[in-house]
This record gives C-alpha cells, structure tokens and sequence, in this order.
C-alpha cells in the first residue's frame, strides 16, 4: 500500500488509458459453464449463508447480493442454490482471458471475471479505442459469456467504473483527461473501503468529487497513505500500471478413444505415449511433476478425478501407473460404470528439475526401494504397500496412520498433544484390526460391566474367546475415554483394562458398545 | 599469531575432507561384493551371542515361534542402523511397539494382506531390503522355499519367519514371562522378563538367556541370573498363547 501511494508522481499525474473487461455475476456465469446449470434459471451463489451474486432472473424476483439464504430462497422458491468456490471462479475465466491473449497481448486479470488490457495497442490496430471496445465485446459474446460490458479510460479504477455504468450501451468510453468529471457524482462508497466511506459521509463527504476537493496534503495527514491513494483515485489520477500476466504454459495432456475402451489395460496403453509427451513437455521446460491430476470421463457421462501424490517425481511409466490404478479402484473410487472416452492428465504440482537431479554416485539405495515398492503397487495395487506414522489420539487405532507407498504423510490428529485417557506407554506388540470379540467374566460366572460413572462390577476372572478360555492372573484398568460425546454418530465411549493371563501373556481389552474386544496382544 | 589463525580455519575443512573421504571409502566398500566377514548384519547384543555364528547372518532364514516383541528387538538394531525393513502379511504388526523399540519408521515398508501373491510380495521386497519379516499363509512348498532362499543368499537380506520354516537357521522362541507393574486391579504393564531360547538347526543344544523384554525404560537388556521376585505374577512353565 505505501509503495504504491509514494511511487512515482508521473505516473500519478498521467495514467495510462486502459481498456476494461467486466463481467457481472461472474460467480453465476463460472457456476452455469462449469456445472451445466441452464442460464436462464435464478441462481444464486452463496458463501458462509449469504448470497454473493445472483443471475437476472434471481434478480428480477428481488434476490441481491448480502441477502441471507433463507430470505433470498423465500423470496424465490425455485432457486438454485450454487456453493462459491474460488478456484472454480479462476478456472472458468482462464478460456476467456486465453481467447483475448490469441489476438491481444498484455491482459491483466484482476479478479475472475474483470480484466485489463492498454488500450494503446488495440486502439491502433482497430481504429480507434470504440471499435477496438466493439470488438472485445464481439469476441466475448462468441465464447457464450452474455452482457459482458467494456470501459474505457484513464486508469484502471475510472474505466472499471466506466465499464458498470455502461449500462444500455454496454460501451462507455470517458475521454482521455475527463476522469475527475465522470467520477465525480459517485457516492464514496465506491472507493471499496467501508470504514473510510462511513467516516467521510460523517464528516460530510458524498460523493468522489467531494473527496477530491480536499487538499492531498490534509488527507494524507488525516487518513495516511491508503487515504491519500484513494483520494487520488477519486480525483481521477490512477497510478496502477497494467501489469500483463505472463501466460502459462500447457502441459495438460487429454487423450480420447473412440470408441470408448473399457479395458484398463487397453486403456493404459492407450495413454502410455501420452504420458510419455507429457514428461517430455515438463522437461522441456526443466520441471518435474510432483503431484498429478488424473481426469476419466466414460460414455454415460461419468467423471472421475483423482490427485495422486509423488514423494520425488513422476516418471511416464508411473504416470501410466497413476491412471490404471484410477481406473482399478473401479467400482468404489471412480464409480465409472461404460467405457472410457477421454483421460486427462493436469499436472498439479510442479517443480524445477534442478531439485530432483540424481547426483553423480546415484541416489542410493532408497532409490531402488522404491522401484521395488512401486513395481510391487503395480501388482497388488496402490493401496496394498503402506508405511506408517504414530500420530496422537486415544484408541490404539487412531493412533497409527498408514499411509500407501508415495504419497505424503498426513497426520488426522498432532501426537504433541497430551491425549488425557490414553494408555501407559508400553504399547501391544500385536493389534488385533478388527478386534476379537471375548466375553469376560468375574469369579462369580457374571459377566463384568463397567458402569456409567466407570465402576467396575467386579474383579475381572475369566476371559472367553472363539478358541478358548483364559483364567487372569493379574489384571490393571480401566482407563476410560469418552470421545465425541456431543455428536451422537461418532460418539465412542471405551474402558481399556490390561491383563496377563495365567499362561503369562498379557491382553488389552476394551469394553465398548457393550461388548468385550481383544484389541491387541502383548507377545 | 597469523599462522596460527591459518590453522585454525583450515582445520574443519581439513576435518571435512577427511570425513567425506572416508564416507567414500565406505561407500566402496558396500559397492563392493559382500566378503564372508560383512554377511553378518548388526543386532542386539543379547540375542546376538545366542545365535549360531554370534550374529544374525545376512542370506539367512530365522524362525520366530510366538513373539512379535522378539522381532522387533531383532529388527532394532539393523533399522537404527540404516537398514530398511518390510513386513509382509502381519496385518497385526503393532506399529506403536515398533517404533518405542526403536524401529525407524521412515524405512519400514509393510505389505499387510498380500493375499495370493506372497511369495512373490515377498521376493520382491526381499530384492531391496535389509531384513523382512514375513508369516506365510499355509505351509508354502518346497520348491518355491528353495527358491526363496536362493535369492536371499544371492541378495543378503535376512528374512525372519513368524512360525515355522524348513531350513532355517535357527528357531527363537520366548518363555516363562513374568510381568512387572501390574497388580490385581492396579498399576499397569511397566516391564516383563522372559527366557529367549535359540534352537539351531546344526543341532547344538539349546542355548536360552533371561531377558528384559522389555525393562521399565522400555529398553531390551539382559537380566541377572538371580532376577528379583515380580511384584506380583511369577508364571512358571512354557508359555501357551492363544494365536487369536
């Protein structure tokens, strides 16, 4: 903010024109292309409960911006109700901004749904500013994207408000030096700060022209570099440059099939030189793939998509590897029912190659286990090899996290934490996953309970389980825990107890949804 | 004065030469084919002397009849010491247990339910591992054991077997354990002492020690002859655990 307002005073006193893009309600227009919602429904897209933008028909039955859900949806029962997210926002504006790269260069997006352009260039090529105006709004038209308005102006903020005050042309051009003119009769609250808007209309302040009648040196003292900033920005001198977005590289490789294959090893083969195009293409560049994105699409129209993790990079045979093992979880993970028409693979995580050299003697042996544990993954699928971590939690089993072979660790609960209830630290050497069921009895042939206050109803004495009876020597317990209790589905309450048998080997039970379980052995 | 400044800043670079010279070496010589004298591989002194050999050999097959606990004071030593380890067909394997014996778990690869492919998950983690552990289903068959072993030797890894095992180079069993810290209703499982018991299969006489397995600082270690009386439970007699 501060180099901002301090840079340079050229560039305050003289802003560049510019050509702005707008796109309003570009949330619903994202939503309707992504999720193939019809356009002409009321939708709404709402984050944490209120709407955050509306399509016309919404509109026209009295939805706006800030309503909460429930008022919004009683005000229009046949709304759609679409979730904001941010990515998908980004990710359907990306064609737009590629389609105006093709014939414009220098675009600066600045937000999903708004982008810049200097007007310099397109306004030499076309003829003049209007006609290049003109054009960008044909353009846009053809890529589906409905009332799409243009601005032109000095500056970036006065031909963003050119562009929402174009309302029946859809086309507002404010001439080279008439910023302060049309900026003028705006309200404050223009200026995107609600504090600063609030205090000015306090002090009597209304509208920009208002503002810019004070003296810069006064605001800055009052209200500080920000202040001054938008000060200036209201008297029309806009000292944001336009800074083109270095367009990225497409490293996305789609392979389809026609017709659809529903083999996966034709499937596999069929992607094996796309993968090997799409490594090719990362080294072209000097990256590595470190984290893959697989897309499936079949013939019903179904679509899978799996992020799949490397721990160093990604080689072509284990790209190819990634995409069987997609298609292999079958029925449960991808849920793909027909043929596959169409595998895309989007490179998710990159990195420069620098740091994935081998060195001059080789990685060493660690890169020979995990040859080994991959080619074994490719056999008995991803799943099937695991390493594991010791994490915190309570139950034996929330305490160990196996994780498949390659991909990272993530840890569900922190073992920093002191996890009051959990047992002393000798831990079985034997976890029984599932538990055996056992029924445990007390010297008086009763079997024992462990009341709701955690009393004992008697000295445990016997165990019996499917292969026999035990008699118990020496017994410890019971440390009780009672987690989740305020969520009725994934409440457990548990009473662990140790105990070593007359043969000398010692058990932990747990007492839990009334049943005794053998959790694990001591051996 | 100046000279001695001079030596003062050569000396850890000198110190680092040498060190990543004799790294080097090293390196060569794991590069180099195994000698008869490296194809021992480093495990808890204890155990070791037991062994036929004093040592667990590298190629070899090792039979262990009903502890867990007892593979992993076999495992400790060689995982400290940077050996990978993989566990093939032990669901149950106590992965908490493991890495409070000191197991590095950053190199311990498990395969829990190999199903039918055992034999080959086996080999194939046996092809770039130290030491695996492994329980084989049923009783595997002779030729495909044969084969087995040929590529243990051939690769120096070690392989112990939860059960038994035609040819193994000796069978460890665990008895007469006698829990410490629990009482009747109280404490709780602190430390246990049991008798390790090495049978080998050139038929010496079976040579057994008194262990801690583990002491009350959860650490493996020898006990005296004239052990302290338990707090509480003294079992005598062979262990019979129920395999739930």
């Amino acid at each position: 903010m501060k180099r901002r307002s301090t840079s340079p005073e050229a560039h305050r006193t003289a802003p560049e024109r510019v050509l702005v893009l707008w796109c309003p309600d570009w949330p619903v227009t994202a939503a309707t292309r992504l999720h193939g919602l019809p356009p002409a429904a009321p939708i709404a897209v709402v984050e944490s409960g209120a709407v955050l933008a509306c399509s016309a028909a919404a509109r026209a039955q009295g939805v706006k911006r800030g309503l909460r859900l429930r008022e919004a949806q009683s005000r229009c029962p046949e709304l759609l109700v679409h979730p904001y997210k941010a990515d998908e926002d980004a990710r359907a504006f990306e064609p737009v901004l590629a389609a105006i790269e093709e014939a414009v260069s220098g675009v600066q997006s600045l937000r999903p749904g708004v982008c810049v352009i200097r007007a310099r260039g397109p306004a030499r090529y076309y003829g003049s500013e209007e006609e290049a105006a003109l054009w960008l709004l044909d353009h846009v038209d053809e890529l589906g994207i409905p009332s799409s308005r243009v601005g032109v102006a000095d500056g970036v903020f006065t031909a963003l408000h050119a562009a929402r005050a174009a309302k029946p042309q859809r086309l507002r051009i404010v001439a080279a030096g008439g910023s302060a003119e049309f900026l003028a009769p705006l309200p404050v609250a223009v200026l995107d700060d609600e504090n600063l808007a609030t205090l000015l209309r306090r002090l009597g302040v209304y509208t920009l022209a208002d503002f810019a009648a004070l003296s810069p040196g006064t605001v800055l003292d009052r209200f500080g570099p920000g202040g001054a900033r938008l000060r200036a920005l209201a008297a029309g001198l806009d000292s944001q440059p336009v800074l083109p977005r270095i367009r990225p590289e497409e490293f996305d490789t789609v392979v389809d099939f026609e017709p659809a294959l529903d083999r996966v090893d034709q499937v596999a083969f069929g992607v094996r030189a796309a993968a090997d195009r799409f490594v090719e293409g990362l080294v072209g560049a000097k990256l590595v793939c470190t984290a893959l994105s697989v897309e499936v699409d079949s013939e019903r129209g179904e679509h899978s998509e799996r992020t799949w993790l490397h721990p160093r990079s990604f080689t072509a045979s284990e790209v190819v590897d990634r995409v069987r093992w997609q298609l292999q979880g079958g029925s449960t993970e991808t849920g793909l029912t027909s043929g596959v028409v169409r595998v895309r693979i989007v490179p998710a995580g990159v990195d420069s190659i620098g740091n994935h050299e081998a060195g001059l003697w080789g990685s060493g042996p660690d890169e020979r286990v995990h040859h080994a544990l991959s080619r074994l993954q490719s056999m008995l699928g991803h799943s099937a090899v695991v390493t594991a971590a010791v994490g915190g939690g309570r139950a034996l089993a929330h305490r160990v996290t196996y994780t498949p072979w390659g991909e990272r660790m993530l840890h569900p609960r922190p073992p920093e934490r002191p996890w009051p209830g959990r047992l002393p630290p000798l831990a079985p050497s034997t976890v029984f996953e599932p538990p055996h069921p056992v029924t445990v009895f007390a010297a008086s042939g009763t079997e024992v309970t462990v009341n709701e206050r955690g009393a004992l109803s008697a000295p445990l004495a016997t165990l019996t389980g499917a292969r026999g009876t035990l008699r118990v020597q020496a017994w410890a317990g019971p440390w009780t825990s009672d987690e989740h209790w305020w969520d009725a589905d994934s409440a457990s309450r548990s009473s662990r107890f140790q105990v070593v048998d007359s043969g000398g080997t010692a058990w932990l039970l747990s007492l839990r949804d009334q049943g005794w379980w053998i959790e694990g052995r001591y051996d | 004065m100046a000279s001695a400044a001079v030596a003062l800043d050569d000396s850890p670079i000198r110190e680092s030469v040498s060190e990543r010279a004799r790294e080097l070496q090293e390196r060569i010589l794991q590069l180099q084919a195994a000698r008869p004298d490296t194809r021992s591989l480093p495990t808890h002194p204890a155990i070791a002397k037991l062994l036929p050999g004093g040592a667990l050999r590298r190629g070899a097959v090792y039979s262990v009849q009903n502890s867990t606990t007892l593979i992993m004071a076999l495992l400790a030593a060689p995982s400290a010491a940077g050996a990978w380890s993989g566990i093939v067909g032990v669901p149950e394997f106590g992965i908490e247990a493991a890495r409070g014996f000191g197991i590095d778990l950053d190199r311990l690869a498990l395969v829990p339910r190999p199903g039918d492919q055992w034999l080959a998950a086996t080999a194939a983690i046996a092809d770039v591992m130290g030491i695996v552990v492994t329980r084989p289903p049923q009783r595997a068959s002779d030729s495909s054991v044969s084969r087995l072993a040929a590529r243990l030797r051939q690769r120096g890894t070690t392989l112990i077997v939860i059960g038994a095992w035609p040819h193994s180079e000796a069978m460890l069993s665990l008895e007469r354990a006698d829990w410490h810290g629990i009482g009747d209703g109280h404490g709780h499982l602190a430390a246990r002492q049991a008798t390790v018991t090495v049978t080998s299969r050139t038929g010496q006489r079976p040579r057994s020690t008194r262990l801690w397995l583990p002491d009350a600082s959860l650490q493996v270690r020898e006990s005296p002859q004239q052990s302290p009386t338990p707090l509480r439970v003294t079992t005598q007699g062979s262990l019979r655990a129920l395999h739930y």
